[in-house]
């Protein structure tokens, strides 16, 4: 059985193809670190984010969902020039919240996506922001506007990008 | 321990979380960068990135040499019609480029640097993190790159090599954070130093506030940091206002770091020191040079021992949060 149903909430757990999900959560991070070559517009996009938001709410299982934001989180950090750990520590929040979640509530619907994605931006962001300021003893600035329209954006995308990817999922 | 099954994730989570906080906690109480982690990542992700860079520019050439072509019988009369205007454009093209020759032996950079090896580089990728400002270049170790290498266009700085691996380094974007250049201003040779803001322009620190500063004053890299030769642009003057207790500058990059598709390593980490004005006078010499083609082999060059290894993301002297300005070197004529 390629969908099940989890007791009374008849909540579905979707399943993969195999490879599915490491495929996509390696593309991301090579889109992204593409993408932010170019600068500019492209730096307001998650995607390694959004993908760990969409397994998380579709696979509603609590520790592939955190183990997946880990291992996102430590490659992202593994990309850049700061402590690795700072997105590892974020992500695995993410991964972790999103199934917990996604097991209690649908999230199929494109402006609940859309709510949630927004919703995960920030305390993605917040959990960042933290991150930095109690271990790193830094003062990120964290309520800005370019953030406000980073997490529209990555909503918006959300919403155009999960679809594309239920198509990955294995028909019940 | 026998733990509940509904309790798992959580001490998962709890046991996850403490792992990666130790982690953060070692690497910031012993200075020491986890390269294992790193290189992991870029060696997994940067050949896709590679071979990303190499379909989108034979695409690009493909579409330019064929579909692009389609409609060439009917441009072709068009073009007929406009070579004799353009015969007359490039002849004075011709002219501004024997004319910005002329500037450049008046400058003298070149020739004054002409000793100093080189190696061209393309940009394959750039950091994931959209805070850190920084990219990957396809040259690394095997071609001689170092750490704390600058890197330039012909056009001004763009930021100094922070990580070195086989064949991929990383670059700081002198827009990043923890990026720093000693430069100087053009006109009054008033030092200071130039940090990223993690935007788009960059700030020129330690400039006292009696200075007067107009804008679209050029800033030039002052050879301080024994990174940059001297006198190589690093931006202009955007906007000046007065600061505590220095002058707020902030300054435009010279180069388009958004746009970066090659860029020059310098392979030195030496002071370079400018001829004489005799020598200048002299036919600009080349044989020093080491230029490859960004996509061609390298050949390893010639390493002077190489100064003592820099913490990632480090930037040039003064440290960051040292309030005590620069020493300003007695004015002097641009060369």
């Amino acid at each position: 059985m390629n969908a099940r149903t989890q007791g009374e909430t008849h909540i579905e757990v979707h399943k993969f193809y195999g490879g599915a999900v490491a495929g996509v959560a390696f593309l991301a991070l090579v889109v992204q670190a593409f993408l932010h070559k170019f600068g500019g517009k492209a730096e307001y996009l998650e995607l390694p984010l959004l993908v760990t938001l969409y397994f998380g709410l579709s696979r509603r299982n609590p520790i592939s969902g955190l183990l997946l934001g880990t291992v996102i989180g430590l490659l992202q950090d593994g990309l850049s020039h700061m402590p690795i750990g700072l997105y590892g520590i974020a992500k695995t929040f993410v991964g972790y919240l999103a199934s917990t979640i996604g097991a209690r509530v649908d999230v199929e619907h494109p402006l609940s996506r859309f709510g949630f994605t927004f919703l995960f931006f920030h305390f993605h962001q917040a959990v960042l922001a933290t991150t930095e300021w109690l271990l790193l003893a830094q003062r990120p600035q964290y309520i800005s506007g370019k953030l406000l329209v980073a997490s529209l954006v990555n909503s918006l995308v959300a919403v155009a990008l999960f679809p594309l990817l239920d198509h990955l999922r294995k028909q019940p | 321990m026998d733990i509940p099954s509904r309790h798992r994730p959580l001490v998962l989570l709890a046991g996850v979380m403490l792992a990666q906080v130790l982690l953060l906690a070692f690497q910031i109480k012993r200075e020491r960068d986890v390269r294992l982690i790193r290189l992991w990542s870029v060696e997994l992700l940067t050949p896709l990135q590679r071979a990303g860079t190499w379909i989108i520019g034979e695409v690009h050439g493909g579409w330019r040499g064929y579909i692009g072509l389609r409609h060439t019988r009917q441009e072709n009369e068009g073009l007929r019609t406009e070579l004799g205007r353009l015969q007359l454009r490039n002849r004075e093209l011709e002219s501004r480029a024997a004319e910005a020759d002329r500037l450049a032996a008046v400058l003298g950079f070149r020739q004054a640097h002409a000793e100093v090896p080189i190696l061209a580089a393309e940009v394959i990728g750039a950091s994931a993190d959209a805070a850190s400002k920084t990219l990957y270049i396809n040259r690394g170790s095997r071609d001689g790159v170092r750490r704390n290498m600058g890197v330039i266009t012909p056009d001004g700085v763009v930021g100094k090599i922070i990580e070195v691996f086989p064949n991929t380094s990383m670059v700081l974007l002198l827009t990043d954070h923890d990026s720093g250049v000693g430069a100087l201003l053009a006109t009054s040779r008033t030092h200071g130093v130039v940090k990223g803001a993690g935007e788009p322009f960059a700030r020129m620190e330690y400039v006292i506030n009696d200075e007067k500063i107009p804008q679209g004053e050029e800033i030039l890299t002052s050879g301080e940091d024994r990174i940059f030769p001297k006198d190589l642009p690093v931006g202009t003057v955007a906007g000046t206002q007065d600061g505590n207790p220095f002058k707020v500058i902030r300054v435009r990059p010279a180069a388009r770091l958004d746009r970066l598709e090659e860029v020059i390593v310098l392979l030195t980490q030496r002071e370079l020191n400018p001829r004489k004005e005799v020598e200048l006078a002299a036919p600009p010499a080349k044989s020093g040079e080491t230029v490859t083609s960004p996509s061609a082999p390298a050949k390893q060059p010639e390493q002077k021992p190489a100064q003592p290894p820099q913490k990632p993301g480090a930037s040039p002297a003064p440290a960051q949060g040292a309030t005590k300005p620069p020493t300003t070197a007695p004015a002097k004529p641009p060369q």
